[in-house]
């Protein structure tokens, strides 16, 4: 019996009764398309979280204040402040007979506090930072300047507003040259900052940049930093920067002990794998889950092969009393079983990427960095698992058929 | 006229089968001796429970003796296993049954087909309408098996049972489900066959319908009681006995 004759018997049986056909795929359907959807939308997820904290910089190495464990969160995350990291650390981070990759090092530390501009305040936060901060994240001024190393250092009343802080307080109006007051003191507008959108989970149009100096002596009345960001020449460079940073600061803080320091050094590239491996096990561990309505699927599927069966007894009758080997029966219903295993897992690879796709869709439509991911990988599995699971459980009925005998099949009522 | 020398089709030698569920043995054959020569027109009679069935399947390689020899154009077949008895019935016999047993929802066409699915040959489609032409439903080919009268249904059959070809061609009660009319259409097929050189074995409990054939063999209670050619043939075509 040739191949084509079993699928062709396949397809005749499947139109002779829609109905039925269509219930019988229906599991197996929601069952592949429940995957694809699950693959799809957590990659999009997946890589939605990737490009935020690739906007992080995966050169870019993090020293807050503080010791944590290697795999825990920073202490100054908990919002306790810790006064141990100074401007002169990041001074001396900078340097490549420390740290013989830098590129620069800004430093960080932010405030809250009303910004004014004749009638119109806003409470809003502030950060103070150093003048190589346009180098250090890769960000540009779109109009006036970013100030200076001397201002850095001379507590300059200077200040870089983001589009939106402009916005706010300035609406249309051009904000440079303009005075605002901030804690009664006056601040000359020196910049505007290119807007940037939403990088590494922080929106940054949303914030407003003094000398680090100015944060530190005037506003805040303190002398200890919040952060420090290093620029590394190169990600391959990363891990030693690492090695190197800490010598330097134990260095600076006159510490002795690896146990006893007083800082937490992070890469954003260790994140960025950390959460790969996350959302990876994440996305299999649904799947998995996915997987569980397949078999139901394909269960359902079995209980229906295993009745078309026993209405078929004559036809089986038939065909054996005509020529039909045992092996012609059994390979006839176990292709009509992976046809429509394959009819099924095609149909729910395809509305399962049309929901995806719609899922895409809506995040983008709300700004959100969102990819349409619908993997070659994740249709072949669709299409291999729908094939495994005909094969499996089309099995035992197909065997069935060879028990059968054509005499009594014959007159069957 | 000098009487043609035909060779032995099927040779019979103590043909005896029985049947075993759970612990009850049931003998229904009991020991057949019978030759059928190439070219013969064969009616079996008996009535029901004879054992004329199942004589009928075990010359038809649908069930296995329980012991005696069977040869098949001169070769021992007593002992075939599952799948060399399909290849024999698919290649060397034709059936004819009471109800017909088409494929449900297929047409004309792809029901004669159906025994050459399973042979090696080619030009599947040509023999398959050749045979369709035999039984003069050509106008009929595409039509669904649902849509033919009792008459057509049955010369489908009997297409079905040409299309590759078979030494032997089994009919059991073949006008069984028929109208007399239409039956006796039938029978003047199955007539043509024979007349063609086709071996034909007719089953049935019908007097009626067994004066057909030119020898008549009656069973009882699994034994042959009366092996005599028939003098008196019935000819569907004329409707008429002929001597």
């Amino acid at each position: 019996m040739e191949f084509k004759d079993a699928i062709k018997i396949s397809i005749n049986n499947l139109r002779a009764n829609k109905v039925r056909s269509f219930l019988t795929m229906l599991g197996l359907v929601i069952g592949v398309m429940a995957i694809i959807i699950i693959m799809s939308v957590g990659a999009g997820a997946q890589s939605l979280i990737i490009n935020q904290i690739k906007g992080f910089g995966t050169n870019i190495i993090t020293i807050m204040p503080g010791s944590s464990d290697e795999s825990g969160p920073p202490t100054a995350i908990m919002g306790i402040t810790i006064t141990t990291l100074k401007y002169e650390d990041s001074l001396a981070l900078e340097k490549k007979s420390n740290v013989e990759h830098a590129v620069a090092a800004s430093a960080f530390l932010t405030g809250q506090g009303t910004f004014s501009w004749k009638d119109s305040s806003i409470e809003t936060n502030f950060t103070g930072t150093t003048a190589n901060y346009l180098n250090v994240e890769e960000a540009e001024v779109e109009r006036g300047r970013f100030f200076s190393k001397s201002e850095e250092k001379s507590m300059a009343r200077v200040i870089v507003l983001g589009s939106v802080i402009a916005e706010d307080l300035f609406g249309n109006q051009d904000p440079i040259g303009e005075t605002i007051k901030i804690k009664k003191h006056a601040f000359k507008v020196i910049g505007l900052m290119k807007e940037r959108g939403v990088v590494g989970l922080e929106n940054q149009d949303n914030k407003a940049f003094i000398p680090i100096s100015t944060s530190q002596k005037l506003l805040l009345g303190v002398d200890h930093l919040g952060s420090i960001r290093i620029k590394i020449d190169s990600t391959e460079n990363v891990d030693q920067s690492i090695e190197e940073i800490k010598q330097t600061l134990r260095e600076q803080h006159d510490i002795d002990n690896p146990k006893d320091d007083d800082f937490t050094v992070r890469a954003a590239a260790q994140a960025l794998e950390i959460v790969t491996t996350i959302t990876d096990a994440l996305k299999f561990f649904l799947a998995a889950v996915g997987g569980l309505a397949l078999v139901v699927g394909g269960i359902g599927i079995m209980n229906i092969m295993l009745i078309a069966v026993n209405e078929r007894i004559r036809e089986i009758g038939l065909r054996k009393a005509v020529g039909a080997r045992n092996i012609n029966l059994v390979t006839q219903f176990l292709a009509e079983t992976i046809v429509i295993t394959l009819i099924a897992g095609a149909v729910g690879i395809i509305i399962g990427a049309i929901i995806s796709g719609l899922v895409a869709l809506v995040a983008n439509y709300l700004d959100y960095d969102w990819d349409y991911i619908v993997s070659l990988q994740s249709i072949l599995l669709g299409l291999g698992i729908s094939s495994l699971i005909g094969l499996v459980f089309g099995l035992y009925p197909a065997i069935k058929t060879s028990k059968i005998e054509p005499i009594a099949a014959l007159r069957y009522e | 006229m000098a009487a043609k020398v035909k060779k032995a089709l099927i040779e019979l030698t103590d043909i005896k089968k029985e049947y075993v569920t759970e612990e009850v043995v049931t003998k229904v054959l009991h020991g057949i001796n019978l030759t059928i020569k190439e070219g013969e027109f064969l009616g079996i009679m008996g009535p029901s429970g004879s054992g004329k069935s199942t004589l009928m399947n075990i010359i038809g390689f649908l069930d296995r003796l329980t012991s005696g020899k069977y040869k098949f154009k001169g070769k021992d077949v007593s002992k075939l296993d599952d799948d060399q008895l399909a290849e024999m019935r698919n290649s060397e016999i034709g059936f004819i049954f009471q109800t017909f047993n088409l494929l449900p929802r297929t047409n004309v066409l792809d029901n004669v087909k159906l025994p050459l699915i399973y042979s090696k040959k080619k030009n599947k489609i040509e023999l398959a309408k050749k045979a369709v032409e035999a039984v003069g439903l050509t106008k009929r080919i595409s039509n669904l098996s649902n849509q033919l009268s009792g008459g057509e249904k049955q010369r489908v059959a009997i297409a079905r049972a040409l299309v590759n070809e078979p030494s032997l061609i089994l009919a059991d009660e073949p006008t069984g489900n028929l109208d007399s009319k239409t039956g006796q259409k039938i029978m003047e097929l199955i007539e043509d066959l024979n007349e063609k050189g086709h071996t034909v074995i007719l089953v049935t409990h019908e007097r009626y319908t067994a004066e057909h054939a030119d020898r008549i063999i009656k069973i009882k209670d699994g034994l042959i009681v009366e092996d005599y050619k028939n003098h008196v043939r019935r000819r569907a075509k004329d409707g008429e006995l002929v001597k």
